[in-house]
């Protein structure tokens, strides 16, 4: 749930999208419908498919709503994306932009102007046509102030929303305040949605209140390779094949295969486990799989595959409070935050904990130490060069020691941590009650320092109320939380190390950088959001990498596998580390016809 | 068997599991906090008389378990290396009955570990966590026993004696806590705590609560037997004779209960440490890494550790005998109170 919160808080986070080179992705138009529009299908590589058959899969709570509009959870997000399509798509598997309703595009030299080329002969799922209009139409909704779309933010660079103008019925213009050469990056998931079902309701004022679960599948349309069928509250969303789709296979047929697509809600990540274990589901992994589940499904393998699609983007890390709280902090927190501001301290922290440890237990292996927030599922990015120190418990004393830290004899025997005023160095950790990986990692590190001869406690607070802690009372010693970047580039995380950004958890709501190495951040992520190359924004991106191994406000500790799973009949099953991990390709998935797709 | 023998047998037994609790420093291997971060999730080892070639070994012996190669949580026992157990180790310190520092263990097996009972997610040795636990479980609930009778006592006694409007008051007061939603209660009470309590103030805490909350039930009972009892001939007389309201209390009144305070006793602890059990499952009760009963059985939560490690349910069974012990002690308790039966 934590995660499916923080992606959610990800998605309303401003991104801006830099300039690099422009793919010019192959794409073959053909003519298969036989109609008499010519329509220009987008065809895929791939294994050619059996059309038929429905896939069923387990959601973990229930989409709150189909309006992509409105939709800030996971789960509407996740329906959502198989009903609509953007204009140019992230390919999960290559990390790359490619081209969807738009089937190419230029960009003009001063980077200021796109123009989008629309596919012709396209459809909505109800049978009506897509052109520019369509297009101009579903940006007015986004940028409108009054609809309160979350993907507004994502539309305005450089302090000024985009502009849109339609230069003929399949041709669409897009102006930028600033250059920001592949901002292509940006049309991601943002849905080009009929207006000549939306455009009363947005007269009306009505919007939020339109393509609601309740709503008749006649009602919504989209471009995305399903529709929906039928929803019943509490037990299952159901879409069907969306007969206009404009992707096809090797051979020309019509994707997607799959005839109906069924998502069943289940309680818990255990309930999605069982089902999946019952052969009521037919794939595991749109949400995480924890590693302990992996292996249990792995070892009774009755027709099922599980598959580790490597490192992921999620990183988890420990951090202290190191919020500038003046008179407000309490005599013991301020005390405590003269350590936690203490770079040494930090250091010696991190040096002390085992990672390695953390790897092992808490994902049985199926996970990779980290020592920054690129993980190596996003190798594009990574910084190679930053340091992984060994853990070292000596090393650890030294820096304490430098620092002025001592040790005493405790009652037990124990050496104890003390400070220069002698003090001994006690603090708790907050950790999220109903994530039991992160709980087992707090567990794993309180038992590290304990042998710096700090006393730490563990505290499990239920989510909401350790974000309240974090963000808003600010009333906390040290908290181990995880984020998942959306994508794999820079600016999916720029409100965390941005002194200013809203998840900038060690130290919220600055109004200017408190330290001199924050500003420096700030300034580069600046650089890096200007800069057109990949080159350059690497360059620049490498040195936030070093400065933030060099301060440690996060001190990071592991990176989780992307663990999924499948019937061996589901065909085209080709996980991917962003998300959705396993349906980014639901148009090309099939079912085989083999013995173990036959029902049990 | 005649209820006089059936009692010090009942007591025999729980005595004795009580030692063993009381002393876990010393009959568990190891520091129940240790984590062995090499032997997550290994299985029970069985010790053995018996060698393969059938000889009979006095000291006895087990095989070390290993690692599979690449796999967490798989291992195969080497049986060409049996290790023979030692016995009276020096090992970790601990404090026995929370006051002697010592070092000294029943048993231990030198460097190779020796999980009688398996270990847990962090290696930790399963064994010597239920005896610990059980010292946390155990005392919360004896204390918080003792607390809600001492409570139910006072205020049964106090309303059956004086009568009137503050008997009515006093029952109100005991209905209005029979009726509370005390785990809502607690979670409550919980929110409303500093974020980091110490083990020792979380374990306080239970057994207040615990013990504050149960009083009204043995309250009522008492106050029954107290009114009762302070209509008998004799109480009267004695008042006719001058005799004061506490020494009629004290001499003539209270003794009447104790048959049932005793009884109660012997229902309540297994219920209070149930409770406790039932708290620290929810994560309400002592925090990690201090192990009790509850603690342990909470990573059953996980269904993974459901279906894959058996032996996390282990902890369970410990408590089996305590609570028969306890019930069959609270039935023999009564039966001497009621005298033989016709």
């Amino acid at each position: 749930m934590g995660l499916a919160f923080l992606s959610a808080l990800f998605l309303l986070a401003i991104c801006l999208c830099d300039g690099s080179s422009i793919s010019q992705a192959k794409q073959s138009a053909s003519d298969i419908s036989g109609t008499s529009t010519k329509e220009e299908l987008f065809t895929l590589p791939g294994e050619v498919g059996r059309p038929g058959g429905r896939l069923v899969v387990a959601l973990r709570a229930e989409p709150k709503t189909l309006n992509p509009l409105i939709a800030g959870d996971a789960p509407s997000r996740q329906v959502i994306g198989l009903m609509q399509s953007d204009l140019i798509h992230i390919n999960r598997a290559t990390q790359l932009t490619e081209p969807a309703i738009a089937k190419s595009w230029t960009v003009s030299k001063d980077g200021l102007e796109y123009v989008l080329k629309l596919r012709q002969g396209l459809r909505f799922s109800d049978g009506q046509p897509v052109d520019a209009d369509d297009v101009l139409f579903s940006f007015q909704l986004y940028l409108d102030e009054n609809v309160h779309a979350p993907q507004r933010d994502l539309l305005i660079v450089g302090g000024k929303p985009i502009t849109v103008r339609k230069l003929d019925s399949h041709t669409i213009a897009f102006g930028l305040a600033k250059p920001y050469g592949a901002a292509e990056r940006l049309f991601d998931g943002l849905a080009v949605l009929p207006k000549h079902l939306l455009e009363d309701p947005y007269k009306q004022g009505k919007l939020d209140q339109s393509w609601t679960l309740a709503s008749a599948g006649s009602q919504i349309a989209g471009l995305g390779p399903f529709r929906l069928k039928e929803y019943v509250a509490g037990q299952r969303l159901v879409l069907e094949r969306n007969p206009y789709y404009w992707k096809a296979d090797g051979k020309g047929t019509r994707l997607p295969y799959l005839n109906e697509l069924v998502f069943l809600f289940v309680p818990n990540a255990d309930a999605e486990v069982i089902r999946f274990q019952s052969g009521e589901t037919d794939v595991i992994g749109i949400s995480k799989v924890g590693a302990d589940n992996f292996s249990a499904l792995a070892r009774q393998p009755r027709g099922i595959t599980m598959t580790d699609a490597g490192p992921g983007l999620e990183y988890n890390f420990l951090f202290f409070n190191l919020n500038e709280l003046g008179g407000k902090a309490s005599p013991d927190l301020a005390r405590k935050q003269k350590w936690f501001k203490d770079v040494s301290f930090r250091r010696a922290v991190s040096l002390a904990v085992d990672r390695a440890a953390i790897v092992r237990l808490v994902y049985q292996g199926r996970g990779t130490p980290i020592w920054g927030p690129v993980t190596p599922g996003n190798h594009r990015w990574l910084n190679e060069a930053l340091p992984h120190p060994p853990r070292s418990l000596d090393g650890a004393r030294d820096l304490l020691r430098s620092s002025g830290f001592d040790w005493k004899k405790g009652q037990d025997g124990d050496p104890l941590l003390v400070d220069s005023s002698g003090a001994p160095v006690e603090f708790s950790i907050v950790v999220s009650s109903s994530n039991a990986e992160r709980t087992k990692m707090a567990a794993l590190i309180q038992d590290d320092l304990k042998q710096l001869g700090m006393r730490v406690q563990v505290v499990p607070l239920e989510f909401r109320s350790l974000l309240d802690r974090v963000t808003q009372s600010k009333e906390y010693d040290a908290c181990v939380l995880g984020l998942v970047s959306f994508d794999a580039d820079p600016n999916s995380d720029i409100n965390v190390w941005l002194s200013s950004g809203s998840s900038h958890f060690w130290n919220l709501g600055q109004a200017k950088p408190s330290t001199p190495w924050e500003a420096e951040i700030d300034q580069l992520m600046e650089l890096q959001l200007d800069s057109r190359t990949f080159d350059q924004r690497k360059h620049l991106y490498d040195r936030i990498q070093v400065i933030i191994n060099d301060n440690q406000p996060f001190i990071f500790l592991a990176s989780p596998d992307i663990l999924t799973g499948a019937k061996n009949a589901v065909g085209n099953f080709h996980p991917a580390v962003l998300e959705p991990y396993v349906l980014w390709n639901a148009e090309q998935l099939f079912l085989r016809n083999t013995s173990e797709s036959t029902p049990r | 068997m005649p209820s006089g023998r059936k009692l010090i047998l009942c007591l025999a037994i729980l005595g004795g599991l009580h030692f063993v609790i009381a002393g876990a420093g010393f009959f568990s291997p190891y520091d129940p906090t240790a984590q062995n971060r090499d032997w997550p999730y290994a299985p029970p080892m069985r010790l053995h008389w018996f060698d393969a070639a059938g000889h009979f070994h006095l000291r006895p012996f087990f095989y070390p378990l290993q690692l599979q190669e690449g796999a967490f949580n798989e291992y195969r026992q080497d049986t060409t290396h049996p290790v023979a157990l030692s016995f009276f180790v020096t090992g970790a310190r601990y404090r026995l009955l929370g006051i002697f520092p010592l070092r000294v263990h029943l048993f231990g097996a030198g460097d190779t570990p020796i999980f009688l009972l398996g270990s847990d997610s962090y290696g930790r040795d399963l064994f010597s966590r239920m005896l610990f636990g059980g010292q946390i479980s155990l005392l919360a609930g004896l204390l918080a026993t003792g607390l809600a009778l001492s409570f139910g006592l006072l205020i049964g006694s106090l309303a059956a004696y004086l009568g009137g409007w503050r008997d009515e008051t006093l029952m109100r007061l005991a209905e209005l806590f029979l009726a509370l939603p005390w785990l809502y209660l607690l979670f409550a009470i919980r929110a409303f705590l500093p974020l980091a309590v110490s083990p020792l103030q979380a374990f306080l805490l239970i057994v207040i609560l615990i013990g504050t909350v149960g009083w009204a039930r043995p309250a009522r009972l008492i106050r029954s037997v107290v009114l009762s009892s302070k209509e008998r001939d004799y109480v009267r007389a004695a008042r006719g004779f001058g005799a004061s309201g506490s020494y009629l209390l004290r001499r003539h009144i209270l003794p009447e209960t104790w048959s049932v305070v005793l009884t109660q006793a012997a229902i309540l602890v297994p219920q209070y440490v149930l409770a406790e059990v039932t708290l620290s499952f929810l994560g309400l009760g002592v925090p990690e890494p201090v192990p009790s009963w509850g603690n342990l059985l909470s990573s059953l939560q996980q269904y993974s550790v459901l279906t894959s490690y058996w032996w996390m349910y282990l902890p369970s069974l410990a408590m089996v005998p305590f609570f028969v012990g306890y019930l069959v002690l609270a039935s023999a308790l009564q039966e001497r109170a009621q005298g033989p039966k016709i």
